[in-house]
Order: structure tokens, then C-alpha cells, then sequence
């Protein structure tokens, strides 16, 4: 299935921090057909590092969408039945206006004038698109990690909007260790002199700085299982230690190679901004309990965690789910075994896509019948 | 929490209880439109079957990852949770029925559980195997060891059930805690027992709420 990139542009979008974008750019794509009652759309929300392209194969990369093996016809999000919508993010660096877009009053990329964003606003700017789509109310919002914080975003703040809500492997607020790994990675990006203080457009970009951020990234991204499994104490191309600080390890090699190959793919000032804003998040917005952030909260929930992440860890999925029970809301809950970390929701998706598939069927077939 | 469940018994009377029989009693019980919570609902078939047959607003919670995912599969709302704990996060009265089948005997603080039960919902509809059904007298009476029979087919130390309780029981404290018994059914078998329902009903069926005192 080849697929095509689309951007539709918008006048403006006021922001969460008080500044205005004028204008604004968003790059999203879809998958399958949307019904003429308009009632069997799915926005589908990437995490940190995700873009537009979720499914299909992109004709300029030739890739698969990141999240292929649950968009399609007859997977999860059954592109038989379901009309399904990906977008970048805003702040994001493919397709969407980010920091490396160039600002129209200067000409010149924003950098790090671009203003600080937050989760709110990229499900602010998602709006602007559905409702450019003429769709009034979405069957499903559904991602993992940052894409679940979109997805809850969505819930509280478009009751009205959504029937359903699929949080994968998300939180309700980034703890401190979330907290401190982004930190980690914009430290990287702001010590690599190449940064610039964000002013490399044109030039060399930060790419070490990014490189060993999206390292830090990929091992907590990981379990100590899955690395174990995938890389244990095995030599990379050698037989024993070379006694230097080149490659020893296949665990070192794959992190370089990863890390190498993200800054191709990637931009640092997205890095820091799209962090900032998951650090941001936090649906009680600082006051109040969940459950009264929940309030208005229409919609019919799946939760799902998986038992390695330690990056979302099951009790912040168990926090939101507990917060929506205390509302009486209808919500499903499910902690499913698997070793491969906070990954899982991308790579180890047999017993998600049931999960997935028997929930949206029945939340279709009574959305119809309402 | 852990996903796998502390046991994977068979539960011989699930299959009863879900049988046709049953399904028309709590089908008789629970009316169109009702919000129903099934605790320990496993794969969810009774709540699939009210939600189809009866219309009902049906949600679970169920302590088995893997049955949990199989329930969801079905369509059905479920939580991955234990009972003891697990209904602690609802508002008062927020269901018109609270279903516990045949797992008030697995609880580890079964009057909590039914308090909370009442707490939650407006009515308790509680299924439980007779402990004083004649066969586990007899087998404890003539083999003088705990008790193995089609009802209780477990070994002492394998079994899932740690609070074991009568037809009588459950009436004894019906009074005690001050409930009003609304039915009561006692089956063997598919079929309906009247007479001596302590000594021949291997499974009990209670609708009870809290009586106006």
C-alpha cells in the first residue's frame, strides 16, 4: 500500500505559553475511507520520534509506516473498516511547523525563537486539521507514550470530540525520571558546540550531541531482558577486548548505529522542544486531583501497559485508569506480558492488536446503535 | 501487580452457572439497561451475553492478565485487578448490580468484599458452591480428609478456595449484617432445588441488598 504525505496550512494557532504561529503547516496522512456518516475515523497520535507516516509504504523513503503492523486492512486499526488519520506533531521536524521552519517575518529558520509548546497545543493544532477533514466526532484517539498523552489530551479537552481513547503505554504527568532522562538528552544536544545555541541551520548540525541523546533514549526504551536477549556480553567483528575506546560491544555498536542514524532523520531543536512539552504535561495541569481532570470526560477508555516498561511503568496506567473508575467511566485495563520495554507497543503487538480490534469493533457497533 | 493469574483451575461450575439455566437466572434478575459489574468476571462471557441479550452497561474486573485480554478481545470493559482491592476506587452506588460468582469463597476478606459489594452497587447478586451439600459431608465424614468431589475437585493445598461457606452461612449472615434477601435459588445440576437446600444445593444463588433499617 503506497501512501501520500498531504499538509494543509492554517492561518494561525494561538499557543498554550501565549504566542501565536502565523501560519501553520501540518503534514499528516490516511488510510482507508472514510464513511459518508463520517463515523469511523481514527486519529492516530505518534510519539517522540514518530511522524505522519504510520502505515503503508512511503513512496519517497520506500519505508513502512512506524505502527504498519497495527494499520492496515484486517490488523488492529482495520483499514477495511476504519478511516484512519496520522500528523505530525507541531514542533516536529516532518512535515509539521517546528523550529527548523522558516519563520515568515525573518525569512530565517525560527530556531530557538520558535515558542515553547506543549502537549495541548499539538492536540490543538490535530483539531484544526479534523475539523478541516469535516469530521465532527472521532470513533478512537489512540497512540503510545507521548501518543497516549495526546490521546488522554483529547479526551479531557474535546469530551464532546471523541467516543474512545486508546492510551498505550502512557502517563497522566511525566514523573521525575522521565523528567530527568530528557534532560539527559537536551544537555547532549546544548553542550555539542555545533549546536550553536540553536543557529546550525545551514551549517554542521549538532549531530553528536543528538546522537548520544537518542542513545540514552533507546536504552530506556529497551528492558534489561530484551538487551540482554538481543546483545548479551557479545564482541562486535572481534574475538577479544581491543583495549581502547573503540567499538568492544554488539550493545556500543547498536547504540552508535542508532544514534548515527537518528540525526539524519531528526532535528535537535525538535529534540528540545518536543521534550519540554512531554516534561510539561500534566493532565491535572498542577492543581486539582486526576479524577477532577477527568471531569468531563466522555469518552470510553483502553488502557494498556506493558509489564518491562520501566520508562511508563503499569502504575501510571493504573493512576489514569483508577482516576476514570472514580468517575464511573467506562474503562478497560490490561498490564500485557512482555520483555521488550517500552518498545513493546511498537514491536510486540499479537496480544495489543486483540485488545485493540475487540474494543473498537465494540465500541463502533454501539456508537452505532446510540 | 503480576499477570499471571495464582491459579488456573478449571472451575467446574462455571460452565453451570453459564449454562442456560443460569444465564436465565441472572437474565431474570438483571433488567434491560442495567449497569452490571461482574467480579472476577474471567473471559467475560456473562457480561458479553448481558451486554447482547439484555442491553446492560457491562464491565469487569478480572485478576488473570491473559483472561483479561481474551474479555477485552469480546468487546467488554474490563480492569486487570483483584477483588479485595478493586472497588475501592468506585463512587457509592455506581452499578445497580455487583455479580460475584462463585468467588466470594477465593476472597481473602469476603464480608469486606460484600460490604464494599453494597457499598458500590445498588444490589449483590452472589454465587457460591454449598459446602454443605451432602456429597462434601459424606466425603468428609466417611474419608475423614478434606474434601475432593465435582464441586471442590481441588487438593487442599492447590485450592483456590480459603473461606469456605453454606447455604446457612450466607443466610446467617444475610440477617447479621442486616440484608434483605430479594431471591434466593439453589441449584444441582441445571435443575432448581426446593426442599433442604443446605444439604442438597451445590450452588447457591443470592440477589440481596441493604434493607431499610
Amino acid at each position: 500500500m503506497l501512501v501520500e504525505a498531504h499538509v494543509v496550512r492554517f492561518d494561525s494557532i494561538s499557543l498554550d505559553g501565549g504566542a501565536t504561529l502565523e501560519p501553520v503547516d501540518v503534514a499528516y496522512e490516511t488510510y482507508g475511507t472514510l464513511n459518508p456518516q463520517k463515523s469511523n475515523a481514527i486519529l492516530v497520535l505518534h510519539a517522540f520520534s514518530g511522524d505522519a507516516h504510520a502505515a503503508g509504504i512511503s513512496p519517497e523513503s520506500g519505508k513502512p509506516g512506524w505502527w504498519d503492523n497495527m494499520i492496515g486492512p484486517g490488523k488492529a486499526f482495520d483499514t477495511n473498516k476504519y478511516f484512519v488519520i496520522c500528523s505530525n506533531v507541531l514542533g516536529g521536524c516532518r512535515g509539521t511547523t517546528g523550529p527548523a521552519s522558516i519563520d515568515p517575518a525573518t525569512g530565517c529558520p525560527y530556531a530557538m525563537s520558535f515558542p515553547v509548546i506543549t502537549i495541548r497545543d499539538m492536540v490543538r493544532l490535530q483539531k484544526m486539521l479534523i475539523d478541516h477533514l469535516g469530521i465532527e466526532r472521532l470513533l478512537s484517539v489512540t497512540g503510545g507514550s507521548m501518543g497516549g498523552m495526546q490521546a488522554l489530551e483529547w479526551a479531557v479537552y474535546y469530551p464532546q470530540s471523541v467516543v474512545s481513547a486508546i492510551p498505550i503505554a502512557a502517563t497522566a504527568r511525566h514523573s521525575a525520571q522521565q523528567i530527568a532522562f530528557n534532560e539527559v538528552g537536551r544537555q547532549a544536544i546544548i553542550a555539542d558546540p555545533d549546536w550553536r545555541e540553536g543557529n546550525y541551520y545551514g551549517g554542521k548540525p549538532p549531530a553528536r550531541g543528538l546522537a548520544i541523546a537518542r542513545m540514552v533514549g533507546h536504552i530506556t526504551y529497551m528492558s534489561d531482558d530484551s538487551m540482554r536477549e538481543k546483545f548479551g556480553r557479545r564482541l562486535r567483528g572481534k574475538n577479544s577486548f581491543g583495549y581502547d575506546f573503540d567499538v568492544d560491544f554488539e550493545v556500543e555498536s547498536y547504540l552508535r548505529y542508532r544514534g548515527s542514524e537518528f540525526v539524519n532523520r531528526f532535528d535537535a531543536n525538535s529534540y528540545l522542544y518536543i521534550t519540554k512539552a512531554m516534561d510539561y504535561f500534566d493532565l491535572t495541569n498542577g492543581a486539582g486531583s486526576l479524577a477532577s481532570a477527568f471531569e468531563q470526560a466522555r469518552a470510553r477508555f483502553l488502557a494498556i501497559s506493558f509489564s518491562s516498561d520501566w520508562l511508563y511503568p503499569s502504575y501510571q496506567s493504573q493512576e489514569i485508569v483508577r482516576a476514570l473508575r472514580s468517575r464511573n467511566v467506562d474503562v478497560a485495563y490490561c498490564e500485557l506480558p512482555s520483555n521488550y520495554g517500552h518498545d513493546a507497543f511498537l514491536v510486540d503487538v499479537g496480544e495489543q492488536t486483540e485488545l485493540v480490534r475487540g474494543f473498537l469493533s465494540s465500541t463502533y457497533e454501539r456508537a452505532a446503535a446510540a | 501487580m503480576t499477570t499471571a493469574a495464582p491459579q488456573e483451575h478449571h472451575k467446574p461450575f462455571v460452565g453451570e452457572l453459564l449454562g442456560r439455566s443460569d444465564y436465565a437466572i441472572i437474565g431474570e434478575i438483571v433488567e434491560p439497561g442495567a449497569k452490571v459489574l461482574d467480579l472476577g468476571c474471567g473471559e467475560g462471557e456473562l457480561l458479553q451475553w448481558l451486554a447482547e441479550n439484555k442491553g446492560v452497561d457491562a464491565r469487569g474486573v478480572e485478576l488473570s492478565g491473559a483472561k483479561v485480554q481474551r474479555a477485552i478481545g469480546r468487546g467488554v470493559s474490563v480492569y486487570q485487578g483483584d477483588i479485595d482491592h478493586g472497588l475501592a476506587d468506585y463512587p457509592d452506588q455506581a452499578f445497580d448490580y455487583i455479580i460475584l460468582s462463585q468467588t466470594l469463597q477465593e476472597t481473602r476478606r469476603p464480608l469486606q468484599v460484600l460490604r464494599e459489594m453494597l457499598r458500590v452497587g445498588r444490589r449483590a447478586i452472589v454465587a457460591f458452591p454449598n459446602f454443605g451439600h451432602w456429597s462434601v459431608r459424606l466425603a468428609m465424614l466417611m474419608r475423614g480428609r478434606a474434601p475432593k468431589t465435582r464441586l471442590f475437585p481441588h487438593d487442599w493445598y492447590d485450592s483456590p478456595n480459603i473461606h469456605f461457606l453454606t447455604v446457612d452461612d450466607f443466610e446467617q449472615l444475610a440477617r447479621q449484617e442486616s440484608l434483605a434477601v430479594e431471591r434466593r435459588y439453589f441449584l444441582a445440576g441445571h435443575k432448581r432445588v426446593g426442599a433442604l437446600p443446605n444439604l442438597r444445593a451445590e450452588v447457591a444463588v443470592f440477589l440481596v441488598k441493604k434493607s431499610l433499617t
